[in-house]
């Protein structure tokens, strides 16, 4: 035993004798049917689940949206793809060249109703703040729905604010603290926006006099015949957001919001048009609560115009794609056992003093069994993803179901982020085995401090909604932020809620959560693992 | 009967672990209730919370060390080897499994008590101060409080029947990892695929069903219309996955070698 070498044996274990240890380990985990089983029904079932959930899902609004079944509804999308709400009362004339068009809004006030007459109005109506009513001045390239636009605007809650293209938002005038940018016939607010190609800049004034700049815009390919005019709109009080298709719901109250303008002059307008009024919306079917009241006057120079609906990204009428991959969580189940069991059977068995004995280099092991584990977890997640996504999609269509477009860029984060996040976790519970040496510890410590965690905040909201937040900051389970499709907008009023699917950090940052706890596990097994006698 | 049950007791009260996981699953219970009472914040009053359901929250932890110390009660003496002996002196092997059946039980039934009192203790005197107690038209937790009294005994034996559970798929599986790998499985994700359906008969469905879902609802004091099934009834559910659970794990048991 005490015998030495005087010059190191030629089988001293280099970059070849990494790949022997890679074989190795690949030769064990493929030899034990149990793991192999625990993968292929990892694969299996989140596939499965995925066409489950695709082919028997039914969104709430679709046999009961406000305006009757709207299972036929499409979203509309943006000129980015994302999915937009596009719905508010337009009073408008051509501009076919560069130009401006300037006005004052001298009121802003907002009516809740309730209740339907059967004529179709609303039986009651009652005022109310809408923080995110807006009132003001839009470029738009047409009425289709999702058109580029940019529009000036003053809000119910948020001052006055430049907005484009449905994510773009540059607040302006009553954006400090404790100012509520109502305007009034005493305050009233001045709205200019000048169109030079497709460039078009935003300007807002207390007095009409001395303007002040917003923001500047490029609508790319912005036609040169446009619409330009006045808008109102106002999105329905306590909306609910629904990542998750359950929580779905069309029972926010529609509001009206009914704004006065005067001063309105229009530069570059086509010679002999008028003013026209048109109700931009979805159609019937959509789930958006809109008010009832729309449409406009004119008397003398002055415009009072009623609109409902919202023009920004749509937060509540959709399913996200990741509800296909619900099976995540019954897979990682088995991935995480596997992974426990990959390092504990060793120790059960006694397989590890061989092992360690044919690899003196504790560390080394121990990375070979990681990358075996992650990279056959990868591939079998990315296959199951892939899979339940790509065939989920037209069968939760076909179910009648509104799709929350995702761009080509999401779906690939969603789907490889999943597997991703499956080969993380496999590797936790692997290290988290090397570290307790007891499977079914290994296996209850890495469940729970990767599924309860989700299961309180957001399956069962048990934990009120700060805790939540923080509970999904920090634990193992942020990595699941990479599965949300939707992204959070300040400027949309919405509960985001990690119950409503909205992760308390951004995609990759959750993600990145989890590799932490991963590589913090791993350190320590590799301490452990060199420190111990096996 | 009496052997068995004697030598049950002596191979879990010998065994180092089972005191402190199950010493881990009353503290856990308790630590994790106090700090959900401790972030539950309510100044204004009217919220739709359940003060005796808020301060049982650590049962959703506690119940996953309550499922290990059953899984090892049988896993552990196949890891062994140590089952063979067992069954080799008593070869009854029913006998064997009611006998770890109700030491089990009456070890969690114990630990459960302990856990669940500490808790509605913490939670009675955290919640008030946080805008949730009597003052603010909230019921007090209080052993006269009818509902209160069912969520307590309810989760003691919602705790008990969750060991049984595992016991049966211990004994079905036989290995540690897969068995506590399927109980969690069971009571963890289930109801999250309910949330994922998109379909509210199916996830209510899902919701009857699930052993965690069903077997909590008798933690519920308030709202009892809302939940997706009746407190004793949904306790029921758990018992028959229990008994279900246990019966195929003795069958498996008389019927495979050891």
């Amino acid at each position: 035993m005490t015998t030495i070498t005087p010059s190191r044996p030629a089988a001293r274990p280099g970059r070849g004798g990494f790949a022997h240890l890679l074989r190795a380990e690949w030769t064990k985990f493929r030899t034990v049917r149990g793991w192999v089983i625990a993968i292929l029904v990892a694969t299996l079932v989140t596939l499965l689940l995925g066409l489950f959930i695709g082919s028997h899902s039914h969104v709430a609004p679709c046999t009961d949206g406000p305006n009757g079944p709207a299972c036929r509804y499409i979203i509309p999308t943006g000129p980015g793809g994302e999915a937009v709400t596009d719905t508010f009362y337009f009073v408008h004339r051509p501009l076919t060249a560069d130009g401006s068009i300037t006005a004052r809004v001298t009121s802003l006030t907002e009516v809740t109703e309730s209740g339907t007459t059967p004529q179709g109005g609303p039986a009651h109506t009652q005022p109310v703040l809408v923080p995110w009513s807006k009132a003001g001045l839009i470029v738009t390239a047409g009425a289709g729905q999702g058109s580029a636009y940019a529009a000036v605007m003053v809000t119910g809650g948020h001052g006055t604010r430049m907005q484009w293209n449905y994510t773009g938002d540059t607040p302006g005038l009553g954006k400090g603290a404790g100012e509520v940018g109502g305007v009034s016939a005493a305050s009233p607010r001045w709205l200019r926006l000048s169109r030079a190609g497709d460039v078009i800049t935003g300007y807002d004034s207390a007095g009409g006099t001395s303007w002040t700049k917003i923001g500047t815009v490029t609508l790319p390919g912005l036609a040169p015949a446009v619409q330009a005019g006045l808008f109102v709109t106002s999105p329905g009080s306590a909306k609910q957001t629904s990542q998750q298709i359950t929580s779905a719901s069309g029972t926010a109250a529609p509001t009206d919001a009914t704004a006065t303008f005067d001063r309105v002059t229009l530069h570059g307008g086509r010679p002999g048009s008028s003013w026209t009024g048109t109700s931009v919306n979805a159609g019937p079917d959509s789930p958006y609560p809109t008010g009832h009241e729309a449409g406009y006057r004119q008397a003398g120079g002055a415009f009072t115009v009623t609109g409902s609906g919202d023009i920004a990204p749509d937060v509540t009428g959709g399913v996200p794609i990741d509800v296909l991959l619900a099976g995540l969580f019954l897979a990682l189940v088995a991935v995480l056992v596997a992974g426990a069991q990959f390092m504990t059977a060793e120790y059960r068995r006694g397989l590890i003093r061989v092992t360690l004995a044919a690899s003196p280099r504790r560390g080394r092991a121990l990375a070979a069994k990681a990358i075996v584990l992650g990279a056959v977890t990868f591939a079998a997640g990315l296959a199951g993803a892939a899979a339940a996504v790509l065939i989920g999609i037209p069968l939760l269509r076909a179910s009648g179901n509104p799709v929350y477009p995702a761009t080509a860029l999401t779906e690939v984060r969603v789907i490889a982020g999943t597997a991703a996040l499956a080969a993380v976790l496999a590797v936790l519970a692997l290290a988290v085995g090397a570290i307790l040496r007891h499977g079914a510890g290994a296996v209850t410590a890495a469940i729970t401090a990767v599924i309860l965690p989700y299961l309180l905040t957001a399956a069962i909201p048990v934990l009120p909604a700060g805790a939540a937040d923080w509970v999904l900051r920090v634990t193992p389970a942020a990595g699941l932020a990479i599965r949300q499709v939707i992204p959070a907008y300040p400027q949309v009023a919405a509960s985001y809620t990690p119950s409503s699917g909205y992760f308390p950090l951004a995609p990759w940052a959750g993600f990145a959560v989890t590799c932490a706890w991963a590589a913090l596990a791993l350190a320590l097994a590799a301490c452990f693992l060199r420190r111990r006698d096996a | 009967m009496r052997e068995s049950l004697h030598a049950e007791w002596t191979k879990l009260r010998t065994l180092a672990s089972t005191f402190w996981l199950l010493l881990a699953a009353a503290a856990l219970t308790a630590m994790v209730s106090a700090a959900a009472a401790a972030a539950v914040r309510c100044p204004a009053g009217g919220c739709a919370d359940d003060p005796a359901k808020i301060s049982l929250t650590g049962i959703y932890l506690g119940q996953a060390v309550v499922a290990v110390v059953a899984v090892m009660a049988v896993s552990g003496e196949y890891g062994t080897g140590m089952i063979r002996l067992t069954l080799a002196a008593t070869p009854r092997r029913l006998t064997v499994l009611a006998a770890k059946a109700a030491v089990l039980a009456g070890l969690v039934l114990v630990t459960g008590a302990i856990a669940v009192f500490a808790s509605l203790l913490a939670g009675g005197l955290i919640l008030p101060g946080h805008g949730i107690g009597p003052s603010h038209g909230y019921p007090a937790i209080s052993a006269s409080d009818g509902a209160v009294l069912r969520a307590a005994f309810g989760s003691v034996l919602y705790l008990a029947l969750i060991a049984l559970l595992s016991l049966g798929a211990a004994t079905a599986l036989r290995e540690a990892a897969a068995a506590i790998g399927a109980v969690l499985g069971l009571l963890y994700v289930l109801p999250i695929i309910a949330v994922f359906t998109g379909n509210a008969t199916l996830s209510r469905h899902l919701e009857q069903i699930a052993p965690m879902t069903a077997g909590l609802a008798i933690q519920a004091t308030t709202g009892l219309n809302t939940l997706p099934i009746s407190p004793w009834a949904g306790l029921g559910v758990l018992a028959a996955w229990a008994a279900g659970a246990l019966v195929l794990g003795g069958i498996l048991l008389r019927s495979r070698d050891a």
